[in-house]
């Protein structure tokens, strides 16, 4: 057992190393012949990225950046709605160029290269646990502008045309049902408040709009904020092209509104004033109703999400405490649900 | 067969074993897991409390909206429901249905999440 354990060690500090030698030379062509690596950390492992922090110093110049990398370098399929990070690093540019606060891109890296699959951007400053910028004072004035910065960046994003962007995955609202179902079905989990929720989205489907490039995952714990609000959105691995009424619905899904449920908007605001910014940002001007059927669903997908993590435990796949806890969570999304539908009746 | 110590308090031994133990000697990824597995045997301690009584109610409303017969198991009667919902045969506005889903869901939540903010919009609702 100890000889493993040690042997677990000898590896990561090997695989730490490779990649210490992978970023010089790429910082002494880009930076110069006395840049060095200091500080390379990892922050984060899921299963589809790796997450580095580490510094590029050049003299008395230090540049604080991030590696984004597929598992130990190799392009792995990701799950079935998850982009390539080439594609997250080509959709950074877009969205930069577009004006919607994103960290630049500085390099990007084929599998099979000495960093193997990989991006390396900007790491910017401040905070994304949802809990400290909704309840910490020096995010006072942050939480004032949040809204309508985030109104602002979605207008952006989804004014981005279509014509720059990679081959992404088209998902509308009537996909993501019928994808979110057959996964429901397949746990053989019975849930009724889940069946009249995908029953009453079915019958009460909004007219479509056109689609846009939607961002999948834009809410507190993906995006950076600072004392001055909105710094930076990351996290654009279940980006495609979409509705651009699910973005605004999602970050007013009532888990991540993380307890201050009278601010729809996150947590943080009023969804009039984001739908204002939106508007005046060019995005077309939806009205509060027309968010409704979209946080429904998104209610019912992070439900199923947790039944997904919950699977992960029943099927031996992941033993920890932590996946099989997230299965009582589940509730949450049923009373939400019903609140919703309540308020539809 | 004897039941001293209850199920209850076996659990509350080892989740004070966690908390005052064993928690504050750990770290990182560790700590972390102590503390799920603290919150996972509060949430077995009100299971433990509350189902009973909590799923006899469920079955009684159930037997009623179904008109099932007094000895059909819950797991049944809820696997029937889903049927119903999903055909089509009840939506929201059968009488009783959604009253039934709500109670339901809150029980469930006061055991599994008491402090969700949902719970509370929930009850205050409820009127």
């Amino acid at each position: 057992m100890a000889f493993l354990f040690f042997r677990v060690i000898v590896a990561k500090m090997g695989s730490n190393e490779q990649i210490e030698r992978a970023l010089e030379s790429w910082a002494r062509r880009d930076f110069g012949d006395d840049a060095r690596i200091a500080d390379l950390k990892r922050l984060s492992g899921g299963a589809s990225q790796e997450t580095w922090a580490f510094e590029v110093v050049v003299a008395d110049k230090t540049n604080r950046l991030i590696l984004r990398r597929a598992p130990g370098g190799e392009a792995v399929a990701r799950s079935s709605e998850a982009i390539t990070l080439r594609m997250e690093s080509m959709l950074l540019g877009c969205a930069d160029q577009a004006g919607v606060p994103v960290p630049g891109v500085l390099g990007v890296f084929e599998p099979g290269s000495d960093l193997g699959e990989s991006f390396i951007m900007r790491r910017i400053d401040g905070e994304t646990i949802g809990r400290k910028i909704l309840r910490d004072a020096n995010f006072e004035t942050a939480r004032t502008r949040l809204s309508e910065q985030c109104g602002a960046a979605l207008a952006g994003i989804h004014a981005i045309d279509m014509g720059t962007l990679p081959d992404l995955p088209r998902s509308d609202g009537m996909d993501q049902i019928r994808k979110y179902e057959t996964i429901y079905r397949n746990f053989d989990l019975p849930r009724p408040v889940f069946e009249l929720a995908f029953a009453w989205l079915k019958a009460h489907q909004p007219a479509p709009q056109s689609p846009v490039l939607v961002h999948g995952d834009f809410r507190l714990g993906n995006l950076i904020v600072d004392e001055k609000g909105l710094a930076s959105v990351l996290d654009w691995e279940l980006a495609h092209i979409g509705d651009p009424r699910e973005d605004i619905a999602w970050i007013c899904v009532n888990s991540w509104r993380f307890g201050q449920i009278e601010n729809r908007v996150g947590g943080f605001g009023e969804l009039d004033v984001l739908l204002d910014a939106y508007a005046a940002s060019g995005g077309t001007r939806f009205e509060p109703r027309d968010i409704d059927w979209w946080e429904m669903l998104g209610s019912l997908k992070w439900g199923i999400m947790c039944m997904i993590m919950y699977e992960a435990f029943r099927s031996g796949g992941d033993p920890s405490v932590e996946r099989a806890a997230i299965g009582r969570r589940v509730s949450e999304t049923e009373i939400d649900l019903l609140n919703l539908l309540e308020r539809a009746l | 067969m004897h039941d001293a110590p209850s199920p209850s308090e076996l659990v509350a031994a080892v989740k004070s074993f966690i908390d005052d133990a064993a928690a504050p000697k750990l770290t990182g990824h560790a700590a972390f897991h102590a503390r799920v597995a603290s919150n996972v045997l509060a949430t077995l301690l009100r299971e433990l409390e509350q189902r009973p009584a909590a799923e006899a109610s469920e079955a009684e409303r159930l037997r009623d909206l179904l008109g099932a017969p007094d000895n059909e198991d819950l797991a049944t009667m809820n696997r029937d429901l889903c049927t119903r919902i999903r055909e089509g045969e009840f939506d929201a506005a059968t009488p009783g249905l959604f009253k039934h889903l709500k109670t339901t869901t809150i029980s469930q939540l006061a055991i599994d999440q008491p402090n969700y903010s949902g719970l509370a919009a929930a009850l205050s609702k409820l009127g």
